[in-house]
């Protein structure tokens, strides 16, 4: 037999005799599209934690970062020493260091006056360290006493603060709308894309000015992070090394996938939620084998006899093993197509609903398409244990 | 050399003290183009004496050469290999409900597939049209009556061009007509291609077609 027969007709019979049955076709695909749309919103919760929970880190637009030791994530950091960042300038290397102050504060929503806890994010707008989306636009008006730029993807509940800012702006020609952060008055002069993370629910960008007349309880001595720009030409990971020699223990130095890593090694290891997905996947992937087992089990139980007279008239076990796979891998694609459309969809929704970057990529995709297959394939194998009940010699 | 050559041929089912042979010391052998009625009552171990013909069943004593491969020690692989030369035709039809007429008889070329498919759906169109279902032929097996689909069987274990045809019983679910229909298309097929058939029965309609009868009882051929 030639080799793509020895495929194509086992596969070509499995297809037949799938289509023969379309109610159990049907909740065969359903059952392989739920495991599939399980695994899919596992997965994607789980990037858009990780990736949200870098928004802020991805942002900033340097090579180099010191942070304290103990410190685990941005959201919670432990403060170091703000001269740390003018001794690293000894390196001829360093172009610029600027630190970058990091603190959750109280929100009231302008609309409602209902208190929320926001991130603000303190730094000298114009070292050029961050690129946040509409930055540039508003690092001037930054710069005027108790000015704050408000993170247009925060969640709803801090207020519609764009709508406002446009309105005020239209009735106005003013530019700024009145808020409230820590009980102090100050004003949205500006719009800047972040995005909420699982550590904050929104955020503001201020000057390093502004955040200290907004936390007043805290050493002017200490930064949280410490952003290096470096020359052109300067490897980072030299520099680092050269730093931590050059400073004391109390600062750890990182380039920046390490700092990335980082944080995402504190909500991947410190919290639950990167078992929880995986733990989710899994499940969905388990559910899905247990349909797709019993739908070929009883394919094959329900037509041993079948089965038996293939074998008797010279068909081989392996042959009949690759009908059994091959019936399994349909179901997969079958299952996979609708399972990745209805995901995608579901992404759009739920991504509008928790503000979450939820969106479907092709390595995941095919990562989800290799579960499903491999899923579809284990049960495949198992169900093929069957087809040793069909005993060719029964058949007289 | 005949296309079935059995001797010494014993066969028994369990183990140790409840074994209990079912075949003792069988000789038989078919010539080339013979047509071979087995009867017997029913245990008289016709029915294992044609799974072992047919490399159904392991041998476990005797010799049984079929179609000129030893079955003694015969391996699994060399069993499957040698099924592929021999048409079977089951007591019940035995056909795959969600395939078509002509499909169920194509799959039986399908085992060695040496054939491209539009070759493999010629073969089938050709002994469909000669068992006279030229007309059903993309019917599924659910749409044929009793006699029809056993017509299809007969097309399915001939259509490959076997050296041997092995038929249990094939006119048990049939009634009169049909199953004499049946047995006389499968010996004129056979007849006219040179087969062999090694047919069980037990219906007195059909031993009209033998060219000889052999009865068994008690695992033993009394007459041939």
């Amino acid at each position: 037999m030639r080799p793509w027969n020895a495929l194509w007709l086992p596969l070509r019979l499995a297809w037949r005799q799938l289509r023969a049955e379309k109610a159990r076709l049907a909740s065969a695909i359903a059952g392989v599209m739920f495991a599939c749309v399980l695994v899919f919103m596992q997965l994607g919760f789980r990037a858009a934690l990780f990736e949200s929970a870098t928004s802020l880190i991805t942002a900033m637009r340097a090579e180099v970062f010191l942070l304290h030791p103990l410190t685990l994530a941005s959201f919670r950091p432990e403060p170091l020493p703000r001269i740390r960042a003018w001794q690293s300038l000894a390196l001829p290397e360093v172009e610029r260091a600027v630190p970058v102050y990091l603190a959750q504060s109280t929100w009231r929503n302008p609309e409602s006056g209902a208190r929320r806890t926001i991130q603000l994010v303190g730094f000298d707008v114009e070292a050029g360290a961050m690129r946040f989306t509409g930055l540039d636009a508003v690092a001037e008006a930054l710069k005027r006493p108790d000015t704050v730029a408000f993170d247009l993807r925060s969640r709803p509940e801090f207020g519609p603060v764009s709508q406002l800012l446009a309105r005020r702006r239209a009735e106005t020609g003013e530019a700024a709308l009145p808020v409230q952060i820590a009980n102090r008055r100050v004003e949205v002069v500006g719009l800047v894309e972040i995005g909420p993370s699982f550590g904050a629910d929104g955020n503001v960008l201020l000057s390093e000015t502004n955040f200290r007349r907004l936390v007043a309880d805290r050493p002017a001595s200490h930064t949280d992070l410490v952003a290096l720009r470096l020359r052109p030409g300067a490897q980072p990971a030299a520099v680092r090394d050269r730093l931590a020699a050059l400073l004391p223990a109390d600062v750890a130095v990182l380039t920046y996938p390490e700092l990335v890593a980082w944080e995402l090694r504190y909500w991947e290891t410190a919290t639950p939620i990167g078992f929880i997905f995986a733990f989710g996947s899994l499940m969905g992937l388990i559910v899905g084998m247990v349909i797709v087992y019993q739908i070929l089990f009883s394919d094959i139980a329900g037509h041993l006899r079948e089965y038996a007279t293939l074998k008797a008239i010279g068909y081989s076990n392996a042959y009949l093993g690759r009908v059994v796979l091959g019936a399994a891998l349909l179901l997969a694609v079958l299952g996979f197509i609708p399972g990745a459309l209805a995901s995608a969809g579901l992404y759009a929704v739920v991504g509008q609903a928790t503000f979450l970057p939820l969106g479907m990529t092709p390595e995941r995709a095919l990562l989800v398409f290799g579960l499903i297959f491999g899923m579809c394939a284990l049960a495949g194998l198992l169900a093929m244990r069957k087809l040793r009940d069909a005993d060719p010699a029964d058949m007289f | 050399m005949d296309p079935v050559e059995l001797s010494g041929v014993s066969y028994g089912y369990g183990a140790g003290a409840l074994r209990r042979a079912v075949l003792r010391e069988v000789s038989l052998r078919v010539a080339p183009g013979e047509i071979v009625l087995l009867t017997g009552p029913s245990g008289s171990g016709k029915t294992t004496l044609l799974t072992l013909v047919g490399a159904l069943r392991a041998l476990q004593e005797g010799s049984a050469r079929v179609l000129g491969q030893e079955l003694a020690g015969a391996g699994e692989g060399a069993r499957v290999r040698l099924r592929r030369r021999i048409g079977f035709i089951f007591q019940n039809h035995n056909l795959l409900g969600f395939l078509s007429a002509r499909q169920n008889v194509a799959m039986a070329l399908e085992t060695a597939a040496e054939l491209p498919e539009a070759a493999r759906l010629a073969e089938a169109d050709r002994i469909l049209e000669a068992v006279g279902l030229a007309g059903h032929r993309h019917k599924p097996p659910a749409q044929l009556s009793g006699g029809q689909r056993q017509r299809v069987a007969v097309a399915r274990a001939l259509v490959a061009r076997p050296g041997l045809v092995l038929a249990d019983e094939p006119t048990a679910a049939l009634d009169r007509a049909s199953g004499q229909e049946v047995v006389r298309l499968l010996r004129d097929l056979a007849r006219g291609r040179g087969v062999p058939i090694l047919l069980v029965t037990h219906d007195p309609r059909i031993l009209d077609i033998a060219d000889r009868i052999v009865s068994m009882e008690d695992g033993r051929v009394t007459a041939a």
